[in-house]
C-alpha cells in the first residue's frame, strides 16, 4: 500500500498571503448569523432572592412583556425551583427564554439547606449536557441548552450589608454560574445610602472571595462601556409593568404620594444599564463563559472523579477509550459474579424444594396404604355378613319348602286340621318372624 | 398556572425542547443585538476552512486554487525534465491567512499529487482517505481530553474538490470507485476541469451523462439532498445541483478584454474569460465554495461527517453493545434501553447518513 506523506511546508507556515481582487468571504460572519438566526438563540437565567423582592416584576419589565405567574408565599417548607421557558420573537431573532425562580428562598426558620437546592439544579444541568456529549449517538446541534447562562441575585435593600444566607450563597454558585448582584426594589434607598451599600457590598463580596461577572473588557468596540458598568455593580435597579404618563409619554413607573420613580430613568435606578448588559452586550459572552468557562470546570471535575485522567503518573496519555474499556471489563466482570451467585442460591433452593416436596409424597403414600387397609377390612366383613345372610335365607328357603310339603300332605290327611292350622299357624309366624328377621338384616346390611 | 414543578431531572431531558409557551413583547428589548455581538466575536476569533483538490496531474488543480482565492497559493507545478514522477500518492498542505474587509480566513489547501497516474491505481484513494481519517482522529482525541482547549482546532477537510478530466464521455472507472467512498465521509465537489476544450453543447451532454452516473452508483455530492432543512434551502439547492458538475476553466494571468482587465487564458482563437458565465461556470463554483455554503460545509462535516466517524470509532472499540457497562455518569439513564444480556455483536461498521436522517425524522 502506498504510505501517505503529508508534507506540510513548514517553512511558509501561516503567512499572511495578499489578495489581488474580491474574494468574497466577507460574507462569512453573514453566513454564520443566518445559521443562527435558523437555529435560533436560547438563554437561561436564574433568579435568586427571597420572596417578595420582585423577581417575577423584574422579568416582565427587562423583557416587556407580561410572564404567567403568581406571587409564591411565605410558607413554603423548602427551597424550590421553578421553570419556565418562553418563546419570544423580535424582528427575525427567535428567542427560547428560560427563566429560573426560586420559591421559598429565605423563608424557612433553618436557612442551612437553603443553597442546595439551587447547586443541585445547576449541576443538573450541566449533568444532562456531559452526558449528551459523551453519548455515542448524539444530537449536539439539534440539543436545547438548558444550562443556567446568567444568575441575578437579589440583595434586599436594607442599606447596611449583604446577609450570611447571601454570602454563604454566591459562595457557592461563583464557580458554577456567572452571577450578576443587583440590589432589589431600591427605590426603597436614598442616594446617598445606595453609594454606601454598594461599597459595602463588593468590600465585603472580595473580602470573602465571592467572583462575579465581570463584563469583558478585550474587546475594543465595548470594552469602554463594559468598564464603566462593571464599576457600577451591584446594580440598583426597580420594576414595574405599570405604565403612567409623565410628560407626554407612557412610562413605566412607581407612583407614590411623594413623588414617581421612572424605570426606565437613569438618574432614578441603573434599570436601563442592567438591560444593556445583560441583553444588549454581553448575552453572547456570557453564555461562552458559561460553555467554556463554567461547565468545562465542571466537566473536568465530574470525569477526574470518575477515574478518568489524561496522564498517568508514568506521564504515557491514557486515552478515554481505554480506561472506559477497563472500568467496562471491571463492571462486567461483577455482574458475572453477581450472576454465578444468583444461579447458585437458585439450585439451593430447588433443591430444598425438591426436599420438602418428596416428604410430602412419602407421607401421602401412606396416608393412602392406611386408607387402602382400612377399606379392605371393611368390604371383608361386608361380605362375611353378607355370606351368612344367604346362608340363612337359602335355610329358611329350604324350612319354607319343608313346611309347603308338610302342609299339602296335611290338608290331603284333613284329620288334624286344628292342629295342621296350629302348626300352619305356628308355622305362619315363624315364618313372618323369619321374614321380619330377614328384612331386619338386609337393612342393617345396606 | 403551573402547580410548582421541580427542576428537570437530568435522565429525562432529551434532545426535544421542552414545553415553550409564545409570548408577545410589547415592546423593543433589544434581542437581536445578539447577531452583532455574534458578528463580533466571529470576527475576533477568525474562520478557518480546509479544502482538498484532487485530480490527475495536469488538470489544472493549483491554478484552480489560485484563481479561486485570487494570490499565489501554490506555483502552479510543471513536470520538469529531471524531475521524476512520484511513486507514491504524497499529499501537500499549505495554510494561509487571508484578509478581507475586517474577516480573517485561515485557509488550508490539500493537494494530491500523484493520484491517478499509476499504471496500477489501485487503492490509490486510501492514502487520501487515511488523511482525512486522521484528521477526524485529531479533533476526536482533542475533544475527549479532560482538560480541552477552549477552541480546538480544526483541520478537518470541509470540502473536497473532484476533478473530472474533460473526456467528453463519462465517468471513468477510477472517478466512480473514488467518488463512491469519499462521498461518505466527506463532501465532494466534482468539477470538469479544464472545460475550455469542450464547446457548450459537449458540456451539457457530458454533465448529463455524469449526473446519471452518479445516480445510477448512488453517489450522493454536495448540497446532499438529505441535508435540505427547509423548502427555501431545496429550492436553492436545487438550482445548485442542476448544474453540478460545474465546468471550470481556471486562469491566474490578466488579459485586457475591451479596456478591462480580466482574468483569462489567451488563445489564438479568443480570450476565455473565467468570470464570464457565458464562458465557463467558474463564478458559480466560487459563489458555492466562498460566498454562500462555507459556512454550511463546515457545518456538515462537524454535524454529520465529524459525527458518523465518532459513533464508528467509539463503537468498534467496544466488542459488546452499549449496556450497562456504558459508564454511568448519573443513576440509570432513562434514555440507554434495557440490555438484553452480554452478547458478542459487533457495532455498525460505518453509519452513512441514517444519524441525520433519523434526526431529521425525528424533528
Amino acid at each position: 500500500m502506498a504510505a501517505t506523506d503529508i508534507a506540510r511546508q513548514a517553512g511558509e507556515g501561516c503567512r499572511t498571503v495578499p489578495l489581488a481582487g474580491h474574494v468574497g468571504f466577507d460574507s462569512l460572519p453573514d453566513q454564520l448569523v443566518n445559521q443562527s438566526i435558523s437555529q435560533g438563540f436560547c438563554f437561561n437565567i436564574l433568579c435568586v432572592g427571597e420572596t417578595g423582592l420582585g423577581k417575577s416584576t423584574l422579568m416582565d419589565t427587562l423583557f416587556n412583556t407580561k410572564f404567567e405567574g403568581e406571587p409564591a408565599t411565605h410558607t413554603q417548607p423548602g427551597v424550590q425551583l421553578q421553570s419556565n421557558t418562553y418563546d419570544l420573537q423580535e424582528s427575525n431573532v427567535g428567542l427560547k427564554l428560560t427563566i429560573v425562580s426560586t420559591v421559598g428562598f429565605g423563608d424557612q426558620i433553618n436557612k442551612e439547606d437553603s443553597y442546595k437546592p439551587i447547586v443541585e439544579f445547576i449541576d443538573a444541568q450541566f449533568e444532562a449536557y456531559l452526558q449528551e456529549e459523551l453519548k455515542i449517538r448524539r444530537l449536539l446541534h439539534n440539543y436545547h441548552d438548558s444550562r443556567i447562562h446568567a444568575c441575578l441575585y437579589f440583595i434586599a435593600p436594607t442599606g447596611h450589608s449583604l446577609k450570611s444566607l447571601d454570602l454563604v450563597t454566591m459562595k457557592k454558585l461563583d464557580s458554577k454560574v456567572n452571577i450578576i448582584p443587583i440590589i432589589a426594589k431600591s427605590d426603597a434607598i436614598s442616594k446617598s445610602e445606595l453609594t454606601k451599600f454598594k461599597i459595602k457590598i463588593t468590600s465585603e463580596l472580595v473580602s470573602n472571595g465571592v467572583q462575579i461577572y465581570q463584563f469583558p473588557t478585550d474587546d475594543e468596540l465595548v470594552a469602554e462601556i463594559n468598564g464603566t458598568m462593571n464599576a457600577h455593580l451591584p446594580f440598583a435597579v426597580i420594576g414595574s409593568t405599570e405604565e403612567l404618563k409623565i410628560g407626554n409619554k407612557m412610562v413605566k413607573a412607581r407612583q407614590y404620594p411623594w413623588g414617581t420613580v421612572q424605570v426606565e430613568n437613569e438618574a432614578h435606578c441603573d434599570f436601563v444599564k442592567l438591560r444593556e448588559m445583560l441583553i444588549r452586550v454581553n448575552m453572547e459572552d456570557l453564555r461562552e463563559q458559561t460553555h467554556s468557562r463554567h461547565y468545562e470546570l465542571y466537566r473536568r471535575c465530574k470525569l477526574e472523579e470518575m477515574g478518568f485522567k489524561d496522564t498517568d503518573p508514568d506521564s504515557k496519555p491514557f486515552s478515554l477509550q481505554e480506561t472506559y474499556e477497563a472500568k467496562r471489563n471491571e463492571f462486567l466482570g461483577e455482574l458475572q459474579k453477581k450472576e454465578e451467585e444468583m444461579r447458585q442460591m437458585f439450585v439451593q433452593r430447588v433443591k430444598e424444594k425438591e426436599a420438602e416436596l418428596k416428604e410430602a409424597e412419602k407421607e401421602l403414600h401412606e396416608k393412602f396404604d392406611r386408607l387402602k387397609k382400612l377399606h379392605q377390612d371393611e368390604k371383608k366383613k361386608l361380605e362375611d355378613k353378607k355370606k351368612s345372610l344367604d346362608d340363612e335365607v337359602s335355610a329358611f328357603k329350604q324350612r319354607k319348602t319343608a313346611a309347603e310339603l308338610l302342609q299339602s300332605q296335611g290338608s290331603q290327611a284333613g284329620g288334624s286340621q286344628t292342629l295342621k292350622r296350629d302348626k300352619e299357624k305356628k308355622k305362619q309366624d315363624a315364618l313372618s318372624r323369619l321374614t321380619w328377621y330377614f328384612k331386619w338384616k338386609c337393612l342393617v346390611l345396606t | 398556572m403551573d402547580p410548582l414543578r421541580q427542576s428537570p431531572s437530568p435522565s429525562s431531558s432529551r434532545a426535544s425542547s421542552p414545553r415553550t409557551l409564545p409570548c408577545e413583547m410589547l415592546g423593543y428589548v433589544g434581542i437581536e443585538a445578539v447577531l452583532d455581538q455574534l458578528k463580533i466575536k466571529a470576527m475576533k476569533m477568525g474562520f478557518e476552512f480546509n479544502i482538498m483538490v484532487v485530480g490527475q496531474s495536469g488538470l489544472g488543480k493549483s491554478t484552480m486554487v489560485n484563481t479561486l482565492f485570487k494570490s499565489k497559493m501554490w506555483k502552479s507545478t510543471m513536470p520538469g525534465l529531471g524531475v521524476p514522477t512520484p511513486q507514491t500518492l504524497q499529499l501537500q498542505s499549505v495554510t494561509h491567512v487571508i484578509e478581507e474587509s475586517g474577516v480573517k480566513l485561515k485557509l488550508t489547501v490539500t493537494d494530491t499529487p500523484g493520484f491517478g497516474d499509476q499504471i496500477n491505481n489501485d487503492k490509490c484513494w486510501d492514502p487520501i482517505l487515511g488523511y482525512i481519517n486522521e484528521q477526524y482522529e485529531q479533533y476526536l482525541q482533542e475533544e475527549i481530553l479532560i482538560t480541552r482547549q477552549r477552541h480546538i482546532p480544526d483541520t478537518r477537510v470541509h470540502c473536497c474538490v473532484y476533478f473530472v478530466p474533460p473526456t467528453g464521455h463519462c465517468l471513468r472507472p477510477l472517478d466512480i470507485e473514488f467518488l463512491q467512498r469519499l462521498c461518505r465521509t466527506v463532501n465532494v465537489v466534482p468539477v470538469i476541469a479544464r472545460a475550455d476544450s469542450l464547446t457548450i453543447e459537449e458540456r451539457e451532454a457530458f454533465r448529463h451523462r455524469i449526473q446519471e452516473n452518479l445516480k445510477t452508483h448512488g453517489i450522493e455530492v454536495y448540497p446532499q439532498k438529505c441535508f435540505d432543512e427547509d423548502i427555501n434551502d431545496k429550492i436553492l439547492n436545487s438550482k445548485i445541483r442542476e448544474r453540478i458538475p460545474f465546468a471550470v476553466v481556471g486562469a491566474d494571468r490578466e488579459h485586457i478584454v475591451n479596456g478591462r482587465c480580466v482574468l483569462g487564458r489567451k488563445t489564438k482563437w479568443g480570450i476565455i474569460e473565467v468570470e464570464n458565465m457565458a464562458h465557463c461556470e467558474f463564478p458559480l463554483l466560487r459563489d458555492l465554495l466562498i460566498r454562500s455554503h462555507l459556512q454550511d460545509l463546515k457545518d456538515i462535516t462537524h454535524n454529520v461527517h465529524y459525527e458518523n466517524y465518532r459513533i464508528f470509532r467509539l463503537n468498534e472499540s467496544h466488542v459488546l453493545p452499549r449496556g450497562p457497562g456504558w459508564v454511568n455518569l448519573a443513576p440509570a439513564p432513562a434514555s440507554v434501553p434495557a440490555p438484553a444480556g452480554p452478547q458478542a455483536t459487533p457495532g455498525p461498521p460505518k453509519v452513512g447518513w441514517w444519524a441525520k436522517d433519523n434526526s431529521d425524522e425525528e424533528c
